[in-house]
């Protein structure tokens, strides 16, 4: 299957980006350097192309009840240009997809709705969508807008300050999660104070067609997947696909440290066994974890305790560029998940000590 | 992009060159590598005294995005390693063919010396 490209390959290119296959997609994972596009978002702005992530449109008299029963948070809570993360779960309260749901304006007086699956989830997750639409016989219009908008999410402390010098209006008057349109380098976008960074920040939803005009408005460092992902790392945030997979690492959101979004006073496909989930505890839980000794920890690297014994796996690592100390995710039993646990952590065959740590690893937003 | 291949040393395929000096071969990584690799922040490297053979690994190099193993140009005993790499690893970005070099290998056999790419051929094997 060919990649998917988002609307600005050719001005990454030209820029000198240095590109990764994701989800499907062909995204810019590095324009300088991974330390330096970091950097910048913890100490000023940088701007992410994330036009991997996928955009899904519900309206209708009944979309309110469909969000409500597919997603694990409480859909009701959510005024217009308000915004949510949640879970989307199976049956069984394994996690599918994380992704944030905001409420649009009302269209033809129905509230509506735009959620944002991972990439190359979107339509696995509109099937979805449609087809409990059909079984539950709701009046819902579900479309998938994924090659329609272009996302950008402009992050760090000044990202406020050079919001206002591309946009109409103050769309920095926005709180954290809330969401608005806002004229934004003359084009219409969907503007939200939310962002995977741990920082203060913005994410766009760009119309395709205005992507560059509005990208190049963006005076500031441009930044490619490696940095978002050290970033969300830092900020102790989840990975889809990585820090759970429905095939490769099926986990529920109390697992995942994600309980938060999980609302049992509501209706949704998964919640009746995440309410027993929700009594009868967890037996293993994604901890934070800090290498003391030298080494990297890394995606599917066995931990131990300290005798040795393989107790879980490390599901996203990195030497954090902020901290300048290797960190990383992983699920291990509860019993040693308290901060200040020591465990191991075994790098090509040799066992490096760990302590688990609270998330987030740095301060944020 | 262009990158520097100096041609006063002679590269292995895998990226590493070799630069021989009164009998005394030192090696590092080239600038394209460094650059594939980006922000590195690990080296791991053997000890002095350790032998090793060519075109095998003898340490592992870390950036934040990749891990990847480092080849021996020619084989034989350490005799010196960069211990400045391991609190500064980005020596290897800054400096690739300078500060950022790795070990020194006394040769076991000289003559593995002429099977080494050439800087042209190096450069060849990059465009």
């Amino acid at each position: 299957m060919p990649l998917q490209t988002p609307p600005l390959r050719g001005i990454h290119d030209e820029r000198g980006a240095k590109f990764t296959e994701f989800g499907g997609w062909d995204m810019p994972v590095e324009f300088d350097s991974i330390q330096a596009e970091h950097q910048a978002v913890r100490e000023d702005v940088g701007i992410f192309d994330v036009s991997h992530m996928g955009q899904i449109h519900v309206t209708g008299p009944d979309a309110a009840t469909l969000m409500q029963r597919l997603t694990s948070n409480d859909v009701s809570r959510l005024g217009v240009g308000d915004s949510q993360y949640a879970a989307i779960t199976d049956e069984e309260g394994v996690i599918i997809d994380d992704t944030v749901v905001y409420r649009l304006p009302d269209e033809g007086g129905h509230p509506t709705y735009l959620f944002v699956p991972n990439a190359g989830t979107d339509e696995a997750t509109h099937e979805r969508w449609i087809s409990y639409r059909n079984e539950w016989d709701l009046e819902a219009t579900i479309d998938n807008q994924t090659d329609e908008y272009a996302m950008f999410a402009v992050q760090g402390p000044n990202a406020p300050a050079l919001l206002e010098q591309v946009a109409d209006g103050s769309p920095t008057d926005l709180s954290r999660f809330e969401a608005a349109y806002a004229t934004v380098a003359g084009t219409e976008c969907w503007t939200a104070r939310t962002g995977y960074t741990g920082e203060d920040g913005f994410e766009l939803i760009v119309p395709w067609s205005d992507a560059e005009t509005v990208w190049s408005r963006f005076d500031c460092q441009p930044c490619g997947l490696g940095a978002r992902d050290t970033l969300r790392i830092e900020a102790g945030l989840l990975l889809a696909g990585q820090d759970f997979d429905i095939e490769s690492n099926p986990r529920t959101p109390y697992e995942a440290g994600i309980g938060f979004t999980v609302d049992l006073d509501t209706e949704f496909v998964g919640r009746d066994a995440l309410a027993e989930i929700e009594e009868a505890g967890v037996e293993e839980r994604l901890v934070g974890l800090q290498l003391i000794d030298r080494g990297v920890p890394r995606h599917g690297y066995d931990i131990t305790n300290t005798e040795g014994r393989v107790i879980g796996t490390v599901t996203s690592g990195t030497m954090s560029p902020t901290l300048e100390k290797p960190i990383g995710l992983g699920y291990v039993p509860v019993e040693h998940a308290d901060p200040g646990t020591t465990l191991q952590v075994v790098v090509r065959g040799q066992s490096k000590k760990a302590r688990v740590e609270t998330t987030p690893f740095i301060e944020t937003e | 992009m262009s990158f520097d291949t100096p041609d006063d040393r002679q590269y292995l395929e895998s990226h590493e060159w070799a630069l021989e000096t009164d009998g005394v071969v030192r090696v590092g990584i080239s600038d394209f590598a460094q650059d594939e690799l980006g922000d590195v922040v690990f080296v791991e490297l053997p000890d002095e005294g350790e032998s090793v053979s060519q075109e095998k690994e003898f340490g592992v190099i870390e950036s934040i995005k990749a891990v990847s193993d480092l080849y021996a140009p020619v084989g034989g005993e350490v005799v010196a390693i960069n211990e400045e790499l391991f609190d500064a690893p980005e020596l290897v970005n800054d400096d690739p063919f300078g500060e950022g070099w790795m070990l020194e290998i006394e040769p076991s056999d000289e003559s593995e010396l002429d099977t080494l790419l050439s800087a042209d051929e190096y450069e060849d094997q990059i465009a």
